[in-house]
């Protein structure tokens, strides 16, 4: 594999898809599940948001290992067929992605004024847009809860080889070809890939900036 | 972010999980890091699926590994260099069958200027002896692959337990491992495909090889698809007995030849013509 060949843009797209599609399905579940915890008040609150913060440093290799035996043909899950699938990957980096998003929007929120939030419902709004306005009002800080957690999955390179196998053309990703070409001791194809990587990194966080820039 | 972003994002959602189907022909191998890392399957699998059509996805890891996923099923071929660990799968009933591919051999790497003088001893325990009484520092594996048992087994045979500051449990693969050697300067046991294909990058010579005991086995095997329904036998079968061909046989005796100038293993069930 060279610096720029068929191969290299299976692994940069690979990256992409897995990356994109767990965030989508973190975001649709930990948006709601934060702007929740950051309104609600409810007995046992304390213990979820504690277990929400644990979660936001879950070690990515024990969600692998986890995720692995869930989905091993000798696991609960084996009827799926998902182990060494992208599949697979995308399962473990929404369980990585999920509690960051979740907690960095229940912190956004958690920090809109609260009488703000009192004006609101003082004008009659039903919870719903009181949530909708709360969150429309915290989406800087969404916006870059996305963000942490997009650098977070497509740099993961632990649970991402541990259950997608690190298979040529089918579950290779950056991070875990940059570790195997670092082990094979090809330390100029793996600065390259990481070259990819931080090129990848940077035009996501340039969108994200204009869209800021455009819309908040 | 309105109701149409959300309709966007899960239109994407939808589209990509479309391109993430997987073919209707695939197995799955689990093989040790050497045939990968030398670049032997990478010879080996396109003529495989250009014969076939069957896609075989190759999952590299240590042997000891490699036998764990065909034990959970996780695996429909497994091909491995550890023909003790192999009996024991096969006991266990894991394999329904288990064949030798080729073979190479270890060898006893280290730096040029050898401080332990194990270039002079006249066995593998005796060289490993010489490690251990001199403290020069040696990486293990320890990641209980097939070159990890064969270490162990030499400690045992030199009566050492090896201990202490000199001897480093890397717990990488065979890639890594020497280039840790090769950073630290210190001597580990390698597979000499592995090393071959790798020495350009490396400081580290062959220190000691030929010992009768450092014969290096790659055995494929076929996972047992009574113990894991799902195992694809019959696809694995084919592989197997493509592997086993005499074009895949003329390919592995002949494979590193012409970039490495000698070829990094020897098949089983091709005429040998060459040692090394």
């Amino acid at each position: 594999m060279t610096a720029c060949d068929p191969e290299l843009w299976s692994i940069v797209t690979l990256t992409l898809r897995v990356t994109l599609v767990a965030l989508v399905i973190a975001s649709v579940l930990g948006i709601p599940l934060g702007v929740w915890l950051g309104l609600a008040r409810f007995p046992g609150k304390r213990l979820f948001v504690a277990l929400v913060y644990t979660g936001m440093s879950l070690p990515p290799v024990v969600v692998g290992l986890l995720v692995y035996m869930l989905l091993s043909r000798s696991g609960p899950l084996a009827f799926l067929e998902w182990l060494f699938t992208p599949q697979a990957m995308i399962v473990a980096q929404t369980v990585i992605a999920l509690p960051l998003i979740a907690g960095l929007v229940m912190g956004a929120v958690a920090a809109v004024p609260g009488d703000l939030v009192g004006q609101i419902r003082s004008l009659g709004a039903t919870p719903w847009q009181v949530r909708w306005a709360v969150l429309r009002e915290a989406r800087v800080g969404v916006l870059f809860a996305l963000l942490v957690a997009f650098g977070r999955i497509v740099s993961e390179v632990g649970a991402a080889y541990m259950v997608g196998g690190n298979i040529q053309g089918h579950t290779r990703v950056l991070s875990t070809a940059i570790m195997m070409e670092t082990g094979k001791g090809d330390f100029a194809l793996a600065l390259a890939l990481g070259g990819w990587l931080m090129v990848l990194a940077l035009s996501v966080n340039l969108a994200a900036m204009r869209l800021q820039g455009r819309s908040l | 972010m309105g109701m149409r972003w959300f309709f966007i994002l899960c239109g994407i959602l939808v589209v990509c999980s479309g391109c993430l189907n997987a073919p209707e022909k695939c197995i799955t191998l689990a093989t040790t890091t050497s045939t990968r890392d030398t670049g032997l399957l990478d010879e080996l699998i396109p003529r495989f699926r250009a014969k076939t059509g069957i896609e075989v996805r190759v999952v590299a890891v240590g042997t000891g590994q490699a036998l764990e996923i065909g034990r959970r099923g996780d695996a429909d071929v497994l091909l491995t260099h550890d023909p003790a660990a192999e009996q024991r799968f096969l006991h266990e009933h894991q394999g329904t069958s288990r064949n030798e591919l080729m073979t190479n051999d270890f060898v006893l790497v280290g730096p040029p200027d050898d401080p332990a003088n194990v270039r002079a001893a006249p066995s593998g325990a005796d060289a490993f002896r010489r490690i251990g009484q001199a403290q020069a520092v040696f990486i293990s594996r320890a990641d209980e692959s097939g070159t990890h048992h064969k270490e162990k087994a030499t400690w045992l045979a030199a009566g050492l337990e090896p201990a202490g500051d000199w001897y480093i449990r890397c717990g990488q693969g065979m890639g890594a491992v020497l280039r840790m050697a090769d950073e630290k300067r210190g001597y580990t046991l390698a597979d000499r495909g592995t090393f071959i294909a790798q020495r350009a990058k490396l400081n580290l010579a062959i220190l000691h090889s030929g010992d009768p005991e450092w014969i290096n086995r790659y055995s494929v095997i076929a996972v047992n698809p009574q113990q894991h329904p799902h195992v694809k036998d019959v696809w694995a079968a084919e592989f197997i007995t493509y592997l086993l061909s005499s074009e895949a046989q003329q390919i592995i005796a002949e494979f590193g030849r012409s970039q490495y100038g000698e070829p990094l293993f020897r098949a089983s069930r091709w005429p040998l013509r060459n040692g090394h």
